[in-house]
């Protein structure tokens, strides 16, 4: 008979140790992959492109896709580059995001909240997208950003122009580098005073919805500020198709100016029923009667025809500017799109270009990193000259566009001219400016 | 009361479009018993010839011109459409102007031709079906046809002006001492509508046609029995239905850019329309379409909105509510009529 010198408590003591000796590598590979949602562990980074692909802002959608696509393939070191070539930060080299190569997946918004949120979520959690972008609307944004927030990846957001993004709804995983309305007031006002005079009485046609609101809000104060009177604010609703009915009463309010607080399918339908009421044709006050649309997009006016000419506006970027980083971006999209791309591309590609630079500095995706790379960045060479990354409320800083639409175009795609570029410290505003105030920036959340 | 006439002249204007798109939903619920939801797409469908012979109409030939420049700073593509080539500029700028117009002449046989496919090919097969299936099916239908429509045209709204002659405004208060201006094409637009109404109840009344359909209307079977074959005038009445609404869209695009979608806008308040005016009843849907029109037009105005907030989302619905709780066959509805 052998003795054995197995024990019961030896075996349990060995087993705890070598239980422990497979685990370790785990735990520390489990703690590794638990720091931050969808950490990249292969040789590919995934990123989120949420844009609205179908319903009324399709066409814009597509428009940010495509610019979207452009901004991976530059970032892998395809096509000639773009604005890497003119980006101020040299941190990317063309091979990816830290080595990684990109790749993406898409959402469709539907320019619904529900629906965006659910694409979003899908992309994060089933295709482990670790940065959301784009879209078209601000109710869109604000969903989506609350949405990324929680579930710690980065929002960088598309065209959305209220000025609720960034200020009450406003969050620490969140970044806008588009404008917002009330930059588009403060560089309208100026331009409509020296234009049209000061003592105007205006009658605002204002979309019923958040960004409708914000933006009657901003124009209403900084026309105000300029003597003008406001005549009247009239909500319009979101469903509207034909405006007639609210365009006869401004026939008689006394107003001489109609400010269209719409966008898209809206703005090209109560224009287009103002411009065949003959509101232009009209003298009202001894003065001539004017237009305003306060946003406009290239996609927009295109939808708008003949009736655009004249009507100011304002605009995040165009593709007329002649800086460096404007004319590598129409290059790249021109000569391989057919066409020139809109501002909410431009934005978009932004976006995408910003994300992967700032992962290059803060040499993680780690949304934390990420968020304190894009804390007061100040770059150029994207298109919108001199640029800054507030840290208080992830609002880019940038000069605005006032524009007009072409009164003898050359062609389809001159359906707008600049008539000023607006400084950025005449649309700059304190983070606790009231139009901003109630939100709360919170911090960055890595999810995981 | 300026801006009364002028609210009114709104709403008979918007209640033309309501009422012809009216009038072609009662003809198909009248004669087959089906509630056709992909009405508001033949609506759409109209719209898009006009869309489609403006594009025809403009289709170019390019030459280069050195001296100016794209977008890209290559030399610019400048296109000449084919018309302006044939016919010389002057008389190819008028076809392209009368292009709307001119859309009604195609859109005809095709919207009839769209009308009796849709009608063999898909809609005869429902019938004998519950209306919730015609329902589902139809709308199906709807769906599909502005996701073709959106392939082809994309999402954007796409202007289809009015001809310049037809272009601006009319004072139509000179007459009476006011000062009334509106525009001429909605002005068009209402007569259009009247006369395409008129039309109708002209041909359902003064031909034998017509009085053979209004008897299968009435009582299907004893039609049949009379050896007519009733199923195949009221396949031609869909197809006229069809045409209706087609027609009607292409006379909207001028005043609102067609898109994809604008039959789906349409669609809902045009059976609302229906059931105020009384289901099957051809002088229900008109009157009801523009008396909604025009509470419509007044629940717009700032007097009504600051009254009641909100009055012109809900206007046409509280009114609808009302009717059928009063007269629960509608304004002018037939006993017998979706009542078992």
């Amino acid at each position: 008979m052998t003795k054995s010198d197995v024990t019961r408590r030896g075996v349990l003591k060995t087993g705890a140790v070598a239980g422990a000796g497979v685990a370790l590598p785990t735990i520390f590979t489990a703690s590794s992959a638990a720091a931050y949602t969808n950490e990249p562990t292969g040789g590919s980074v995934t990123l989120g492109f949420n844009v609205p692909q179908t319903g009324p802002y399709a066409e814009e959608g597509n428009d940010e896709l495509l610019a979207q696509q452009l901004a991976v393939e530059h970032l892998n070191g395809e096509g000639d580059g773009g604005c890497l070539n003119t980006f101020t930060s040299k941190a990317l080299k063309g091979n990816g995001i830290l080595g990684k190569k990109v790749e993406f997946v898409t959402g469709d918004t539907q320019t619904k909240s529900d629906a965006a949120r659910a694409s979003a979520k899908s992309m994060i959690e089933k295709d482990g997208a670790i940065m959301i972008n784009g879209g078209s609307s601000s109710g869109v944004a604000v969903a989506v950003q609350g949405l990324c927030q929680e579930a710690g990846v980065i929002f960088m957001a598309g065209l959305t122009h209220a000025n609720d993004t960034t200020g009450k709804d406003k969050k620490a995983n969140g970044f806008r580098h588009f404008f917002n309305a009330y930059m588009s007031g403060a560089a309208l006002a100026p331009v409509l005073a020296a234009e049209m005079g000061k003592e105007r009485r205006a009658y605002h046609l204002t979309a019923d919805y958040n960004w409708g609101w914000t933006q009657e809000e901003s124009i209403v104060a900084s026309t105000e500020a300029m003597g003008w009177e406001t005549v009247n604010t009239v909500k319009t609703p979101l469903a509207s198709t034909d405006f007639s009915s609210y365009i006869a009463p401004v026939l008689n309010s006394g107003a001489d100016v109609l400010v269209l607080n719409h966008y898209g399918g809206n703005m090209v339908n109560s224009l287009t029923n103002a411009i065949q009421f003959g509101l232009l044709d009209k003298v009202v006050n001894n003065k001539d009667f004017k237009i305003v649309v306060p946003l406009y997009s290239e996609l927009m006016a295109a939808g708008a025809g003949e009736n655009i000419k004249g009507v100011l506006g304002s605009m995040n970027w165009n593709w007329q500017l002649q800086d460096e980083g404007t004319k590598a971006f129409v290059k790249s999209f021109g000569e391989k799109y057919g066409k020139p791309p809109s501002n909410s591309a431009q934005t978009c590609y932004a976006q995408v270009l910003l994300y992967a630079d700032a992962c290059e500095r803060a040499g993680t995706f780690n949304p934390c990193g990420v968020v304190e790379a894009l804390e007061g960045f100040e770059f150029d060479g994207l298109g919108n000259g001199p640029t800054l990354y507030r840290a208080d409320d992830h609002q880019c800083f940038k000069d605005v566009l006032v524009v007009r639409g072409a009164l003898n175009p050359t062609n389809a795609y001159d359906t707008l001219e600049i008539v000023e570029k607006t400084p950025v410290e005449q649309v700059t505003y304190a983070p606790d400016h009231p139009m901003f105030a109630g939100g709360d920036l919170g911090k960055c959340n890595p999810g995981a | 009361m300026d801006s009364i006439l002028l609210q009114i002249l709104n709403g008979l204007d918007k209640g033309s479009a309501y009422a012809l798109i009216a009038l072609g939903l009662t003809l198909i619920f009248g004669t087959l018993g089906v509630v056709n939801f992909a009405h508001g797409a033949l609506f759409m469908i109209g719209a898009f010839c006009a869309v489609s012979l403006q594009r025809l109409l403009n289709l170019s030939f390019e030459t280069i011109d050195e001296t100016q420049k794209d977008f890209l700073g290559n030399p610019l593509k400048v296109k000449t459409p084919y018309v302006e080539a044939w016919f010389g500029p002057d008389v190819g700028a008028w076809i392209i102007d009368w292009a709307v117009p001119l859309a009604l002449l195609i859109a005809i046989p095709i919207m009839l031709a769209v009308g009796y496919i849709m009608e063999r090919g898909l809609i005869k097969h429902f019938y004998k079906r519950p209306h919730a299936d015609q329902i589902l099916v139809t709308f199906g239908l709807a769906i599909v046809l502005q996701e073709i429509v959106k392939y082809f045209f994309g999402a954007n709204p796409i202007q289809t002006p009015p001809p310049d002659a037809l272009n601006g405004v009319a004072n139509i208060g000179a007459a009476l001492g006011m000062d009334i201006v509106y525009p001429v094409w909605r002005i068009v637009y209402f007569c259009f509508a009247t006369l395409i109404i008129g039309g109708i109840f002209a041909f359902l009344q003064f031909t034998t046609f017509g009085m053979v359909v209004r008897a299968g209307m009435a009582d299907r079977e004893t039609v049949g029995l009379l050896g007519i074959n009733i199923d195949r005038r009221f396949t031609i009445m869909f197809g006229i239905a069809a045409a209706v609404a087609g027609l009607a869209g292409v006379m909207y695009g001028p005043i609102n850019p067609p898109n994809y979608h604008m039959g789906m806008d349409f669609l809902v308040l045009s059976f609302v329309v229906v059931v105020v005016g009384g289901m099957g009843s051809l002088p229900g849907a008109v009157l009801a379409g523009f008396l909604l029109g025009i509470l419509e037009s007044f629940a717009s105005t700032t007097w009504a909105t600051t009254t009641i907030p909100g009055i012109n989302q809900i206007i046409i619905y509280l009114v609808a509510i009302i009717v059928l709780l009063t007269r629960p066959r509608g304004l002018m509805g037939r006993k017998g009529v979706m009542e078992d």
